[in-house]
């Protein structure tokens, strides 16, 4: 296969993110339509070849493409270069990435129809793929780390897309501090990698870790470890910001300020899935600490089922989605953390399509609402909107893992691999993945009934308006529906249990809990039926039927629940308080801080005393020895008689001995 | 083509006769000053060119004169560069060419003597990275405070005298116990060329004393905590090009001095020092990053951003001997953390005098430096913000912007010292960000917050052009550091060699 494909793939993106993107930014954008039909063209190339390089990379043999673009610098014998490495792990990401995108592109040219802001939107998404293929790509730490920021970057640009309200600029602050803690983590990670394995090269490191035969260092105050344990832990500290998990998940729920089509794109089916990609990447590294994968599924065990109860008490359509993206994300990372890396990516991709679709129906149902996004007020909208609705139906039962959709192949093959798991934490990660999935079926039907069925409850003058959204949006929402629905159950025999991520994922043999799951396995027919009898199911079941219940049945019955279970709810409300111990508590924290420091430290001490203070008491030295120089000729007198008792005194004392 | 010219001596005399030339012209035309000014500013930078594109990485000192100066001490004019001033010649010229530029219309009070000041503070400047000299390299070090005194005392804002009087008592008081270690060492190496006083394998006392009468010269123009505060004052007093000068070039010639004085001269004194070095460094990252957090002024901030920045210089520069000491790592590391130290010299250079401009753009219109005074600005001066964002993020360190090779660099190496080390310099990740960022939503973003910046006009041509310039240069020299890399990679080996040599 000819290198070059693999550079213009990111560069397509690119160049088309620069032709639209600098004549809007200094304000002087260039017309709508050659906006988008530039970006969706670079996108849609680019898309194209990627589905090449997928089909050469599984059907056409192409061996793993591993090379330098250019060499970024050559520093103390290092190497830091920008430099592509694709296999079928990447090939399998560009798909996905390229497709979504291209797909919320289309859509775009009808959700920002009138925003005077379209052509710097376009631009904005074009470079957001141009940056999330450079991260995917990446054959090095440090392009990795390019392209992990650089998404990032267009996240914050994009939350803060709106730039006039208050609660947009607060989000994309936040955001990007957030994912700065975690960043933080990650680039020590990267600093440990080259310290320990002589490289930031992915091929030279891995081998350099399986040579050291993972060493035990200590650190100074933390006590010993493995270098792997090191490395792995820092490394998921930035997964953790970039992938939105507990302690660091508070910004993605914020991030909902940014227009609705890159909630999907950017904070549902792509870069927030860059850690679990990071993690899937790493895995010679993580395979070879048992500790750093325990925390792994830990975090992702409590992100899973606890953001999962936050979607329940939700009313903005988006945010109840936004908490699902957490919670399913927090499946991905249980799944690495029990060495089902596959598994884990494999969720990846169907979560991208099937959540993606649920983010832009959830733009449509916005669009349709005059951006009214309180579910409160909505309600019946099947009637009106029917594509939207059959499509978020399709969205919705994958989610919440309907055999036969895709989201059911994915998530069954989580929860098993969680089962089968030895490792320490996996008994409560499986419970928590296990329970799980009945709040997901709660919060993720609680949002269909309210929005799609009950009784109509927006005002008159809006009710008249209803109607389903344009082509360009329609469109799109068919597109997602068809992977969403069928791309478990054509993928899932080669990639968990075939040998699709031979290449790019390392299992150690005792770790392997796909393979030991692979040995029951007879084909997607006889998972899909080995599935209904698990209690995962009927869980899924339960919730569907308590959502109905509650919100077509008796809609009066939350209320009264609410009422009864005041605490838990306020605890939901107020998402177990992280927003506020972080907003007054770290933040408050930092700021207390630099003014202490700044007014006591710079302008108390090292101004006040040691600098003013030295000329204070130079200026008193000064009117001290003035007073002195009195001109009187007795003073002076009286001074050198003095002065000449103490000289004679010194030199006859030394001369006698007295001082010795 | 220029082979044979005395181009070190054209580039330090050529700026300081056109500002006597624009002196002379005093006040007849204000148009014919600045015109004037550009042609000498303009000319010295394509002249500084030749330096690069003659430079050979490998060649030790070059483009060398000698004369002698005053015989009966040893004293000799000589210039050269190597790979560690070179780049910072350019960078001189580079600024003042952009400061000449900036000031363009804008500096209407004497403005014969504003550009004369600059013109003659580049040749000064250039001088300091050029001099092979101990005693010359003394003289340029001290002539450089009266332009600078000037520029803040004349065109500066209301507190500029206290502003001045610091900023030369602070600066003055370092250097003179520079030139007692200097006299002491020329007895000692019997020259005063600065290469001999490398090796001479002077007692860890003596050693001792010479590395604190450098340091006491070198921390305050860095400046390092605790002899930082006259910075701040300086800035938010400078009028914007002084701040770009300050900030740019200034700064930058105390971390110079380290690398050309400090390390090799006393290698012993550097080795048992350097935990101080570092602490002190590290406070600077830690430490100022907080209270930048809390700046209500937009120079104010940035002058302690400054401070922090330069934290990673001198980091990088110490932390080579604890991370010599340590083994069990893989090979190397030192010289990465060097060449981040020096990378982040000429990437701060860049990127603080573009933040200084922005904020002189909003100064020019608004006279307002206070963050609480602006809010907005994106709808009133989109091609300002896109410029400004673009800075900020590079003032956080974002990846393919200049502001991130020389950090990324250092704490990847002072990973091999301490775990600590590298921690707490990453800190500088999330303070960078915050004190940066909340600072663009505060001015840049949200509703437009008065009629003051309702009525706001975006950048006209000329300022266009000179951010333009500043943000190829800063994202250049993040997607693409290779060649300032490989240019001061031998030379730093060069002082590291002398170094471990002790």
């Amino acid at each position: 296969m000819n290198p070059n494909i693999y550079l213009w793939i990111p560069l397509l993106p690119l160049i088309g993110a620069l032709v639209v993107g600098l004549p809007s930014w200094f304000g002087r954008p260039i017309r709508r339509p050659l906006a988008h039909w530039i970006t969706i063209l670079s996108v849609a190339v680019s898309c194209a070849l990627s589905l090449y390089v997928l089909y050469q990379h599984y059907w056409g043999g192409a061996e793993t493409y591993n090379g330098a673009v250019y060499t970024w610098a050559v520093a103390d014998g290092i190497r830091f270069e920008v430099g592509f490495l694709v296999d079928r792990l990447t090939a399998m990401m560009m798909a996905v990435v390229t497709f979504v995108s291209l797909m919320v592109h289309i859509y775009t040219i009808g959700y920002m129809q009138d925003d005077p802001g379209y052509q710097r939107f376009f631009s904005y998404i074009a470079l957001f793929t141009f940056s999330m293929l450079m991260l995917v790509m990446a054959n090095n730490f440090m392009q990795l780390f390019f392209g992990w920021e650089a998404v990032g970057l267009v996240s914050y640009l994009l939350i803060g897309f709106w730039y006039q309200r208050p609660t947009a600029i607060f989000a994309n602050l936040k955001a990007f501090l957030v994912n700065r803690v975690g960043d933080f983590g990650f680039v020590l990670g990267i600093a440990a990698v080259l310290a320990y394995y002589g490289s930031i090269d992915y091929a030279e490191v891995f081998q350099a870790a399986a040579a050291q035969d993972n060493a035990v260092i200590a650190i100074p105050g933390l006590g010993e470890m493995t270098v792997a344990t090191l490395v792995g832990v820092l490394l998921f500290i930035g997964a953790m910001g970039k992938s939105a998990q507990v302690p660091l998940h508070v910004w993605l729920p914020d991030s909902m300020e940014g227009p609705t089509p890159i909630s999907a794109l950017i904070h549902a089916a792509t870069m927030v899935t860059a850690g679990i990609f990071m993690v899937a990447r790493m895995s010679p590294i993580y395979e070879l600490s048992d500790a750093a994968l325990s925390l792994v599924m830990l975090i992702g065990a409590v992100t899973a089922f606890f953001m999962g109860l936050v979607g329940i008490v939700q009313n903005d359509i988006k945010r109840v989605v936004a908490y699902s993206t957490l919670s399913q994300l927090g499946y991905m990372f249980v799944a690495l953390g029990a060495s089902a890396y596959a598994a884990g990516v494999f969720h990846l991709m169907t979560h991208a399509f099937f959540k993606a679709l649920l983010f832009l129906g959830a733009g449509s149902v916005i669009i349709a609402m005059h951006h009214e996004q309180d579910m409160t007020k909505m309600g019946g909208l099947r009637k009106h909107m029917p594509i939207t609705h059959w499509t978020m139906l399709i969205a919705t039962l994958a989610l919440i893992g309907t055999p036969f959709f895709s989201g059911f192949y994915s998530k069954d093959a989580i929860i098993e691999a969680v089962g089968a798991s030895d490792r320490f934490g996996a008994t409560i990660a499986y419970w928590a993945v296990l329970l799980g999935v009945f709040v997901t079926s709660l919060y993720s039907f609680r949002l269909y009934f309210m929005v799609f069925w009950g009784e109509e409850r927006m005002g008159h003058e809006l009710r008249k308006d209803l109607r389903e959204s344009p082509a360009v949006v329609t469109v799109p929402l068919i597109l997602l529906a068809i992977p969403s629905v069928l791309i478990g159950w054509f993928t899932i025999g080669p990639m968990l249990f075939g040998d699709f991520f031979a290449d790019s994922i390392r299992v150690l043999p005792q770790n392997d809990v796909l393979g030991r799951m692979g040995e029951h396995w007879t084909g997607p027919l006889g998972f899909t039926l080995h599935g209904l009898l698990t209690p995962t199911f009927w869980l899924a079941l339960a919730g569907v039927i308590v959502a109905w219940f509650l919100y077509v049945k008796q809609p009066g019955l939350p209320e009264v629940i609410r009422q009864r279970a005041r605490l838990l709810y306020t605890i939901l409300d107020n998402k177990y308080g992280f927003d506020a111990l972080y907003i007054k508590g770290f933040a408050g924290l930092g700021r207390g801080l630099g003014n202490l420091l700044w007014r006591v430290g710079d302008a108390g001490l090292i101004d006040g005393v040691l600098v003013n203070g030295t000329a204070r008491t130079i200026g008193r030295v000064a009117a001290a020895i003035r007073g002195s120089q009195s001109g009187y000729l007795y003073h002076y007198a009286f001074a050198m008689i003095i002065g000449l008792l103490l000289l004679l005194t010194y030199f006859i004392g030394t001369w006698q001995g007295w001082f010795a | 083509m220029f082979e044979g010219w005395p181009l070190l001596s054209v580039l330090v005399w050529l700026p300081i006769a056109g500002g006597v030339a624009l002196l002379a012209i005093g006040r007849q035309s204000a148009v014919l000053t600045r015109w004037l000014a550009l042609v000498f500013a303009a000319l010295t930078f394509l002249l500084s060119l030749p330096l690069w594109t003659g430079f050979d990485p490998h060649g030790g000192m070059q483009f060398v004169e000698r004369v002698p100066w005053i015989p009966v001490f040893g004293i000799e004019y000589a210039l050269g560069v190597d790979g560690i001033a070179m780049p910072l010649i350019i960078l001189t010229t580079f600024s003042t060419l952009i400061v000449v530029l900036a000031g363009w219309d804008t500096i209407t009070d004497k403005p014969s003597a504003y550009y004369a000041c600059f013109l003659i503070m580049e040749g000064i400047m250039n001088g300091v990275f050029a001099a092979m000299d101990a005693i010359l390299f003394y003289v340029f070090w001290e002539a450089m405070l009266v332009p600078m005194f000037l520029i803040i005392g004349i065109w500066g804002g209301e507190n500029r005298i206290y502003a001045t009087i610091k900023f030369f008592l602070y600066t003055f008081l370092g250097s003179v116990l520079m030139l007692v270690a200097l006299v002491y060492l020329r007895f000692q190496a019997d020259s005063f060329a600065i290469a001999d006083m490398y090796g001479l394998g002077l007692p860890l006392s003596v050693q001792t004393l010479i590395f604190l009468a450098f340091l006491a010269a070198f921390a305050v123009k860095v400046p390092m905590w605790p002899v930082h505060t006259w910075l701040p004052d300086a800035h938010v007093e400078a009028p914007t090009g002084g701040s770009v000068i300050l900030a740019a070039i200034m700064l930058k010639i105390g971390a110079y001095g380290f690398l050309r004085f400090s390390l090799p001269i006393a290698p012993d004194a550097s080795l048992k020092l350097s935990g101080l070095l570092i602490a002190l460094s590290l406070i600077a990252v830690v430490y100022i990053g907080l209270v930048a957090l809390v700046q209500k002024d937009m120079k104010k901030l940035i002058a302690y951003s400054s401070i922090a920045h330069m934290g990673f210089v001198t980091l990088g520069f110490f932390v080579i001997f604890p991370i010599m000491a340590n083994v069990g790592f893989s090979d190397g590391g030192a010289l990465l953390a060097m060449q981040g130290g020096m990378v982040q010299m000429v990437a701060h250079g860049f990127v603080s005098a573009a933040m200084f401009l922005c904020v002189g753009v909003l100064y020019d219109r608004m006279h307002t430096r206070q963050i609480e005074a602006y809010g907005g600005v994106v709808n009133t001066m989109p091609m300002f913000a896109a410029f400004f964002v673009l800075f900020a993020m590079a003032n956080s360190g974002l990846p393919g912007t200049a502001g991130f090779v020389g950090e990324f660099m250092v704490i990847l190496s002072s990973f091999k010292a301490s775990f600590w080390y590298s921690l707490l310099a990453a800190t500088a990740l999330i303070t960078g960000a915050a004190y940066t960022l909340w600072m663009i939503k505060r001015v840049v973003f949200g509703a437009v917050a008065n009629e003051q910046v309702a009525a706001l006009d975006d950048l006209n041509k000329r300022e266009f052009f000179v951010l333009l310039v500043l943000a190829i240069a800063v994202v250049g020299l993040g997607v693409y550091p290779a060649p300032l890399v490989e240019v001061i990679e031998p030379s730093l080996q060069r002082v590291l060699d002398v170094v471990t040599a002790r």
